[in-house]
């Protein structure tokens, strides 16, 4: 059977996310220092309305509220043995409003990154990533979630860590990373090295991309990265919604809607098939970015200098394609004195 | 590579010895790196000397590339790590010998946030520039920063946040220490890949800083500014 999202990438030609999790949840009164994934039991009604605000707003698929639903992460919260209840939760959740949607709508099933850095630089062993990433994965697919949605990674040791996790789960997934350090993730992969990277894995993702980073133009200049190698695989663009600004006891994010629905525009013709946004991004923006879509033409792949004039200009200077930057070098004394 | 002559350090010159620990630190070889300061302590080089000269100084060139988006955190971690392994040896024997303090830093994530990786590299950063550094850990409330505050009577509040939601709460405790007149104890610098200097200016922090590197350059500026005023 095929799953619902590749059903969806046969018919659509571009596929139109939701927008912000955190953001959201904080507008409906969730306090500084909470785990947003406590609401999916104190507050599901609460939680539905953030699916059905995207939904309404015309997304085709929507993002669970499972972010932080690994054990690592909720941890914290004293909840790492409630990891299974709050993601299973969650997932039902996202499945009533998606079948209520009255057209067809994807629950997908977000998976954020551990928090921790893995061996050999850090501390978390690949086993024990897997072991985490599986069972969240078990607990949204119990759910009733369609497709399982890694986002945000850095390491792409972690990224390796949670396909793994997935295919012991038999469910298709997309993973996306966040690319915020000079065009680059912050452990220093570039978009190039991150399509080498899908590409190479034993169950490559059904969807690859970038969401969140730094906004609207270094996302799409990763994106132009992505799709400049010519891959067939499709490319998710979820950006943030401007840059976050502290106003009157609250982050406000600087991205208006017109500027976002300029941004899923662009994003369509930089080649990217999934397009959302992720902090800053309210129902507000995904409604403009909806009605961008539907009805403006396809246009030509634009350049960088299209995109900085449109959408602001870039970060950094370099674009984290690691070609004309002059690759990582050092005048040095002479040898490296070992491997 | 490793068929390449191998350097002998005890056969290098100070200066030689010196650019070669450069290099190590930027490779993150510990071993070599302690070899080195043993060697060097032997030489008679008081440890204030081989701190400032050799590993601040190595650790500088690792902070610039850094900065310069040349070095990314796996390198710098590692890159961390073995100036760990010479400030191990260091540690005791530069409270024998009174050296000079350049600083002291209290750090933490705030409360809700589990996020340790960027808080962790400016601690280790900021040793790097021979500040001592005293680490809270993650999940910090108001109660667990005042404490340190007062216990540790740092020249530095460092917090740091990587959730749009848990951020706020800076201004949280940066209220609190207004409060209780305490505000002007202390340099209070943020950081965090959400935050901006917008938002550092308008929570009341003296300021934002973008990476480790930059964390190192705004204390040192802050702190020599803090010591002139006191002495004027």
């Amino acid at each position: 059977m095929t799953d619902a999202l590749s059903a969806m990438l046969a018919t659509h030609d571009v596929i139109l996310a939701d927008g912000a999790t955190g953001t959201n949840l904080f507008n409906m009164g969730l306090m500084s220092g909470d785990a947003p994934e406590m609401w999916n039991v104190e507050h599901p009604k609460k939680i539905t309305a953030l699916y059905k605000g995207a939904v309404d707003a015309g997304s085709d698929l929507f993002l669970t509220n499972t972010f932080g639903g690994n054990a690592s992460r909720l941890k914290l919260h004293d909840a790492h043995r409630r990891v299974r209840e709050l993601n299973r939760v969650s997932a039902e959740l996202g499945r009533e409003v998606a079948d209520r949607a009255g057209r067809k709508v994807i629950v997908a099933a977000s998976v954020g990154p551990t928090g921790e850095i893995m061996e050999p630089v850090g501390a978390l062993s690949h086993a024990l990533a897997v072991e985490m990433f599986h069972e969240q994965a078990e607990a949204l697919k119990e759910g009733g979630a369609d497709v399982l949605w890694l986002e945000t990674i850095s390491a792409p040791e972690e990224y390796r860590a949670a396909a793994e996790a997935f295919a012991l789960a038999h469910m298709p997934w997309v993973g996306t990373m966040s690319f915020d350090t000079a065009g680059r993730t912050m452990m220093g992969v570039t978009s190039s090295a991150m399509t080498q990277m899908v590409e190479d894995l034993p169950n490559p993702p059904l969807a690859y991309g970038a969401n969140c980073g730094v906004g609207a133009s270094d996302l799409l200049r990763t994106v132009l990265g992505f799709t400049a190698q010519g891959g067939t695989r499709p490319v998710v663009a979820k950006g943030n919604a401007g840059i976050p600004k502290y106003v009157e006891g609250h982050i406000h994010y600087d991205g208006t809607p017109e500027l976002m629905a300029e941004y899923a525009v662009m994003a369509r013709n930089c080649g990217a098939r999934v397009i959302g946004g992720c902090c800053g991004t309210t129902p507000e923006h995904l409604r403009h970015m909806r009605d961008a879509l539907d009805s403006r033409p396809r246009g030509d792949r634009p350049d960088l200098e299209e995109i900085a004039a449109r959408l602001g200009g870039f970060s950094s200077a370099a674009d984290g394609t690691g070609d004309g930057e002059g690759a990582p070098t050092r005048e040095r004394r002479g040898r490296r004195r070992r491997d | 590579m490793s068929d390449e002559d191998d350097i002998i350090l005890s056969e290098l010159d100070d200066d030689e010895l010196v650019q070669q620990m450069f290099d190590d630190l930027y490779d993150g070889l510990k071993e070599e790196i302690e070899e080195s300061v043993h060697i060097l302590l032997d030489r008679g080089w008081v440890p204030y000397r081989i701190l400032t000269e050799a590993l601040v100084g190595g650790m500088k060139i690792v902070g610039d590339d850094f900065r310069d988006g040349i070095l990314f955190v796996p390198e710098v971690l590692l890159a961390a790590n073995a100036m760990k392994g010479g400030m191990f040896i260091l540690k005791p024997l530069l409270a024998e010998t009174g050296a000079p303090r350049v600083g002291k830093m209290v750090i933490g994530t705030v409360k809700g946030d589990i996020h340790d990786i960027g808080k962790n590299l400016v601690g280790m950063m900021m040793e790097g520039a021979g500040f001592e550094v005293v680490d809270l850990g993650i999940n910090n409330d108001v109660d667990k920063y005042l404490g340190a505050l007062e216990s540790e009577k740092p020249d530095i509040l460092g917090m740091s946040a990587l959730l749009t939601t848990t951020m706020p709460y800076m201004k949280v405790v940066i209220d609190t220490l207004i409060e209780k007149g305490m505000r002007e104890d202390y340099i209070v610098l943020v950081g965090g890949a959400p935050l901006n200097e917008e938002f550092g200016r308008a929570i009341g922090a003296d300021a934002y800083c973008r990476d480790a590197a930059v964390a190192v350059e705004t204390a040192k500026t802050w702190v020599a500014r803090k010591h002139n005023r006191m002495s004027a």
